[in-house]
């Protein structure tokens, strides 16, 4: 069977002066049919631009300039517009990190589900579109939707606006989500309500999740396949429990030891230093060597491809696994 | 140890009022509801709460920056009012959480740090340039920094130079106000480090609010857990992890995903939302979310009580609750554990290489 997308050598840049700055950067991945794919990474790593590239909502002066989105097979960059219009929201849905600025803040919440639902289905008449909003929020388990429906996002707490997002991104059963920092404005209690909520619907649906994070804890949760971005580019990728029992790239190494544990005490906490590299000054070879306590010459000539170090488990690093890289470290 | 902060009492609240002229008081936010502590020299008191807590609140009423509605602030065993106040600011300096907006875009850096000296009239332009130096070193930056704008620097840059900031008079204690939050994974590793490695050296006494209980964990000595204006527990940072007494700590501690998907599915959420600090429930504050609410929770407020020494709980039922499933200790996995050890092995190699300390 084929994944339900799969991502080719995708390449999304910025036109400037002097010249394309790379935000996305030769990136493959696959998402399988009902599971959940994790991106981690930290601000500036592109994992934004990546799922902004599969939507084809680039902003300008970005565009993607080389690659392939496979949807079902099909390359969602050779659609024309109104095609791509009905893949959005139809096959492939979006939430995004805060609700507040994704929802109209003059229009009821059960109105913008059904303008939502409207999209896609220009058959169904007004009532049946009322109830099928109504049933949509009470999907998203949000208590009494009936009288839900006429409130505005100002009345709605942020876990309450979160779950109206949910509620519109499936109002039309898509088949892959596409889940952006989720969880990240909100608090820990409510974030954990929205996970379980996200769980419970993928297992109802048997949809696949992109789940964008730089949580690790969130990605350790949810997600089955992983994804560690650095600079546009993919580090490393295993499924969720190899990459955390046998992280290989060092960066991956470097976020594991930066996250205080409530299971260890650590007098100090295994900082990475120096900041990411903006896109427009990215370093010629692997692009984390300037931060990497492993680094070497070779580290800086050519960018390391992402070869398999264990079977399903890929890192881009020349000095993986670390233990090997010692004599020469030192 | 002595006592360097104590609060009494401390209480926040604001008016609702309704109508444009003759507007009507038709309410009361409760923000912060006789909040007390006390912080000894030299320890970290970390208050945690979600948002709406009342946490950042009773930051900034222990700093004056608001008038408290009632309650007594004790700093180095003298009340702070009128004449106290000065001198409370120059010992008590403040870093907030958001370092684009508390720094002012149009001063440079150095100016930025000599600020605080020069209002409290310490030192000649001369010392405060050399002491400016001193600063940037001590947190990381380096010397030629000094001329330059807040906007040529990144997120954690600017915090290293909030703190320089703060560190400018001297402070005994300061209150950080989610240092944090708004810093990627390995920026607040770095300032997390940073800001231990200043208090070991400074003899340092923090106020640390924050949400993340992870960061909370490896920062304070002491935790303070706030709910809806009230600290409703506040124990040793070993007894709030490992027991914790208040159904609220350990719905928090339940909510957190581990970065261990060995420990998938221990994610318990609880329902409800924080409830509206203008309306807040009567009886215990937390009753309408609490797994263990009983009829008495509705109706009598649960006060704050010792149940062991040093271990202090706002709920009727803290004893019988059944006891706490503390998080396994599994550790890290073994592999990733040796790596682990290897990065950090390499990273100090190369660090000693350096002329100025990267923290």
């Amino acid at each position: 069977m084929t994944p339900l997308l799969e991502i080719q050598g995708l390449r999304t840049v910025f036109r400037s002066a002097n010249g394309d700055i790379p935000a996305v950067d030769g990136v493959d991945l696959v998402v399988p049919r009902g599971k959940t794919l994790g991106i981690v990474g930290e601000s500036g790593c592109g994992k934004s631009m990546l799922s902004l590239s599969v939507m084809r909502l680039v902003p300008r002066p970005g565009r993607v300039a080389a690659g392939r989105v496979l949807l079902e097979g099909r390359n969602l960059l050779d659609l024309s517009p109104a095609e791509m219009r009905q893949v959005r929201g139809g096959q492939v849905a979006m939430i995004f990190q805060e609700p507040m600025t994704s929802l109209n803040p003059v229009h009821p919440i059960g109105l913008q589900i059904m303008e939502a639902m409207r999209a896609h289905d220009t058959r169904a008449g007004q009532k049946e579109l009322r109830e099928r909003a109504i049933a949509a929020l009470d999907r998203v388990r949000i208590p009494a939707p009936a009288r839900r429906f006429d409130e505005f996002p100002h009345q709605l707490s942020g876990g309450m606006r979160q779950r109206v997002m949910i509620a519109m991104a499936l109002a039309c059963r898509p088949k892959l989500l596409i889940a952006d920092e989720p969880t990240t404005a909100l608090d820990v209690t409510v974030q954990a309500q929205i996970l379980d909520l996200l769980g419970d619907l993928q297992a109802e649906t048997g949809m696949s999740i992109v789940l964008i994070t730089h949580d690790l804890g969130v990605i350790a949760e949810m997600a089955d396949e992983v994804a560690v971005m650095y600079a546009g580019r993919i580090a490393e990728r295993a499924s969720a429990t190899e990459l955390f029992a046998s992280p290989q790239h060092p960066y991956t190494l470097g976020l594991l030891g930066s996250v205080p544990r409530l299971d260890e005490a650590r007098e100090e906490l295994l900082a990475i230093e120096g900041a990411v590299p903006p896109p427009f000054a990215l370093p010629k070879g692997c692009r984390f060597a300037p931060r990497c306590p492993f680094a070497i010459a070779a580290c800086t000539t050519a960018p390391p491809p992402l070869e398999e170090v264990a079977p399903g488990h890929f890192a881009a690093c020349i000095r993986a696994p670390v233990e090997n890289s010692l004599d020469i470290a030192a | 140890m002595t006592t360097l902060l104590e609060v009494q009492d401390l209480t926040k609240h604001y008016p609702v009022r309704q109508g444009l002229l003759l507007a009507k008081q038709v309410g009361t936010v409760r923000a912060v509801d006789g909040v007390s502590f006390r912080i000894e020299r030299g320890e970290t008191l970390a208050i945690v709460g979600e948002s709406g807590c009342g946490k950042s609140t009773t930051a900034r009423l222990v700093l004056r920056l608001i008038e408290p509605t009632a309650g007594t602030v004790r700093f180095d065993g003298q009340e702070v009012s009128g004449a106290a106040l000065r001198t409370l600011r120059r010992r008590v300096q403040v870093v907030f959480q958001d370092p684009y907006a508390s720094l002012n875009p149009r001063l440079r850096v150095a100016d930025t740090i000599a600020e605080p000296m020069e209002v409290h009239g310490i030192g000649t332009p001369e010392s405060r340039a050399a002491r400016v130096k001193e600063l940037l070193g001590l947190v990381g930056l380096a010397p030629f920094h000094a001329q330059r704008y807040p906007h040529e620097f990144s997120g954690g840059q600017r915090q290293r130079i909030g703190i320089a900031r703060a560190l400018s008079v001297q402070p005994e204690l300061i209150i950080c106000d989610e240092p944090v939050s708004a810093l990627d994974v390995s920026i607040q590793a770095q300032v997390v480090n940073l800001l231990k490695h200043l208090q070991r050296r400074f003899g340092l006494s923090y106020l640390f609010i924050a949400h993340d209980l992870a960061v909370v964990h490896h920062m304070a000595d002491r935790v303070a857990v706030m709910y809806l204006g009230q600290i409703v527990e506040s124990a040793a940072k070993q007894a709030v992890f490992a027991n914790p007494r208040h159904p609220y700590t350990r719905a928090l501690l339940a909510a957190i995903p581990q970065p261990d998907p060995r420990r998938r599915g221990l994610v318990k959420p609880i329902g409800g939302d924080v409830p509206s600090p203008m309306n807040p429930p009567p009886g215990c504050r937390f009753h309408t979310r609490c797994p263990h609410a009983r009829p008495r929770c509705k109706a009598e407020m649960p006060t704050l009580r010792e149940i062991e020494p040093g271990h202090t709980v706002a709920c009727h039922f803290a004893e019988v609750l059944p006891p706490h499933v503390a998080a396994a200790e599994d550790g890290i996995a073994p592999v990733a554990a040796q790596r682990l050890a290897l990065y950090a092995a390499a990273r100090a190699r190369r660090m000693e290489g350096r002329e100025r300390p990267e923290i």
